[in-house]
């Protein structure tokens, strides 16, 4: 039989179109969690360049820099797993349909990813011009090219670097947020899907996208201090905690009144989405994705004196909350049939036999999320991310 | 004929254009608006439009087997570029509707949903030919990002299989699930009214197969085509109104529980 796209994980329950299946898969759960990401640890990074939050600056560079490595792999799961002619992406820049919402997705990602970059550049650019006159070899090369032939440094040119730093984050964050809102929008746009059908959905991903960011920050924080045997400030853990566990009142507070909102107006698709929500996912939505991933998170981070074992566990639930919420919104929402009269069941691939089978299936998932990993540790080299040896948040950035 | 001539002929034929829609200046404004809506009426006879007659259809599945057959979609793979499903009201309320292997091979048996039914039980029963409705605003035209998909002048919405990179957008945004992709090409692939054939003159495949005068097709705006007739003189209706995209497949004898 000629195998067709989808058949391989869709298991169809009672009646659906015949060509119906789950064409949107696992790597569309993916894209939006490692934007969110991308989003949130930007966001992250900006309280303390922009608002001066000193007990941030010990994370301030790594957010920074991690919001990059996550930006590079962010649109992978799109454009080398998703599509299949993924020789073709470029096609998008050669011909934008903008009233589609996805024809901006180079423009919005690139345009962000241009902040992102100079504002490390300025960040880190007393570090390039040390670097390139101390280090020989290629290394030395390399920092060279880093520079961008600038070589000035004296307190003129540390206020100018300071003020872009400031300017860029400044104008980072609306483009984070509207980096990650665009993705909400994606789906909250698609009027045949009744469960994203909702103009909260930017908002939601939005807020959901600054928790998952900020709770890998502080797992990350964490897992990097300890490996590097270094002090974790509890002041910086703390005030992450604080932030965190604010964003997430408000993602709780959105994600409950979207489905409040379907529930009361109970269209016509309400009947078969209830059966989706309360039914086939009520233990990922209810136990996974609100409990385990926020409600529990809320109490432990407010619970006073916050410790970095607690902090741990919490961000370490946000994650996989977080991960959970894009999965009930992408898989659970192709789960119910357009036709209201059936249901598609969505199998990931796990051992690969085929090609096929490792792109949609979970080792390519693995390698995705490996990866932002791997390039925070090649960055490390250039733009060293924890600086700090000592949790002192007055004297001026020591290298 | 050379350059100067065309140039001027060209003039010729512009000030032609242009004199007697200025000259509508001196009539007053009711009469400029219906010769100027006469006017706009002319592009918008362009327009293929379908109509199906459920009433007529037996479920013999001789569209969907043609259509498979004329558009080359592998006749084993699980999708199709029409369909026809099956629609059986008990007499308890219970809906029975299924669609077995888009129905290419037909409907032989009377088991609905692989359950075996007598015949006292049936409520109602009948069959819905389906295909892409053409939507005046289709919205899998509104989210193509790179602009494969596209309607043409005279409302037929067609994918460019060179250009198509994959998405899957246009196929989750198809209200009426129309659209999959390709086995073999792997891009968008969905019914076109067989265009190659219709600009020739021709009958789609479907049309042509079907022996019992379900399918037609035929120009919108067109008095004499038989389409515009039933369209203007019967009670038709089209599927899923709600969702905005204005099909241009209109329904005879369509049921309440028809999605
Ligand atoms: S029926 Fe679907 S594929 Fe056909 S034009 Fe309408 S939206 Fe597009
Ligand atoms: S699958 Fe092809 S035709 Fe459909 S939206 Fe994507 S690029 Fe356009």
């Amino acid at each position: 039989m000629t195998e067709v796209h989808g058949q391989l994980w869709t298991i169809k329950q009672l009646f659906t179109y015949p060509n119906e299946y789950i064409y949107w898969t696992v790597h569309i759960a993916l894209y939006p969690y490692i934007t969110g990401l991308v989003a949130g640890a930007f966001v992250l990074s900006s309280l303390y360049h922009l608002f001066g939050k000193k007990e941030l600056r010990p994370v301030s560079r790594f957010a920074l820099v991690f919001s990059f490595a996550l930006l590079l792999v962010a649109p992978m799961p799109l454009l080398f797993f998703h599509l299949l002619h993924p020789e073709r992406a470029f096609n998008v820049f050669f011909t934008p349909h903008y009233y589609s919402a996805i024809a901006a997705f180079g423009l919005v990602f690139s345009v962000y990813g241009l902040i992102v970059a100079s504002e490390i550049w300025f960040a880190y650019r007393p570090h390039f011009i040390a670097q390139s006159q101390s280090r020989k070899g290629i290394m030395g090369l390399i920092f060279k090219v880093l520079t961008l032939g600038s070589y000035d440094l004296d307190e003129r040119t540390a206020h100018i670097d300071e003020k872009a730093v400031k300017f860029l984050a400044a104008i980072g964050i609306p483009s984070a947020c509207f980096l990650h809102g665009y993705v909400g929008f994606i789906f909250g746009s698609v009027k045949t899907v009744a469960m994203w059908k909702s103009p909260l959905m930017p908002v939601i991903f939005l807020m959901s996208a600054i928790i998952s960011g900020v709770a890998l920050c502080i797992w990350t924080y964490i897992l990097g201090m300890k490996f590097f045997r270094r002090e974790i400030c509890t002041d910086t853990v703390r005030s992450m905690g604080r932030v965190l566990a604010w964003f997430i009142i408000l993602a709780l507070t959105l994600e409950m009144l979207d489905f409040v909102f379907h529930g009361y107006t109970a269209e016509e698709s309400w009947s078969i989405l209830s059966k989706i929500i309360f039914g086939k996912f009520k233990f990922k939505i209810f136990v996974l994705q609100w409990g385990l991933g926020m409600l529990l998170p809320i109490i432990l981070l407010f619970i006073p004196k916050l410790s970095t074992i607690r902090a741990f566990v919490a961000s370490t639930c946000v994650l996989i909350g977080v991960w959970m919420m894009r999965w009930d919104v992408v898989i659970g929402g192709q789960s119910m049939s357009k036709s209201l009269a059936g249901f598609m069941k969505y199998k990931m691939p796990i051992w690969p036999h085929t090609f096929e089978e490792f792109r949609e299936g979970l080792f390519s998932v693995i390698l995705l999320l490996i990866l932002p990993f791997i390039f925070l540790c090649i960055f490390n080299k250039f733009t060293p991310v924890f600086t700090e040896k000592k949790c002192n948040f007055d004297t001026e950035e020591a290298h | 004929m050379n350059r100067r001539d065309l140039l001027k002929a060209g003039l010729v034929a512009v000030a032609g254009m242009v004199i007697p829609l200025n000259a509508l200046e001196v009539f007053d404004d009711e009469a400029k608006a219906a010769v100027k809506a006469a006017i706009e009426m002319v592009p918008k006879k362009r327009r293929w439009a379908f109509v199906v007659d459920t009433r007529k259809c037996v479920g013999c599945g001789m569209c969907v087997k043609a259509c498979k057959m004329e558009n080359e979609v592998p006749f084993d793979a699980d999708v199709s570029r029409t369909w026809v499903e099956r629609y059986v009201v008990l007499k308890d309320g219970d809906v029975l509707i299924d669609s077995p292997k888009e129905a290419r091979y037909g409907y032989t048996k009377n088991d609905p949903m692989g359950r075996e039914i007598k015949e006292d039980e049936i409520a109602k029963g009948f069959f819905v030919p389906k295909l892409c409705n053409q939507c005046e605003k289709p919205s899998c035209v509104q989210v193509c990002p790179v602009g494969a998909t596209y309607k043409t002048e005279d409302g037929v919405v067609l994918v460019d299989r060179t250009w198509c990179i994959g998405c899957g957008y246009c196929i989750m945004n198809c209200p009426y699930q129309a659209r999959f992709f390709h086995p073999v090409y792997n891009t968008a692939e969905k019914c076109t009214f067989c265009y190659h054939r219709i600009t020739k003159g021709m009958k789609p495949a479907c049309v042509q197969a079907c022996a019992f005068g379900v399918r037609k097709i035929g120009m919108l705006n067109d008095p004499n085509s038989e389409v515009f007739q039933i369209v203007m003189n019967e009670r038709v209706m089209v599927l899923k109104p709600e969702t905005g995209n204005e099909p241009n497949v209109f329904y005879i004898g369509l049921d309440k529980i028809v999605r």
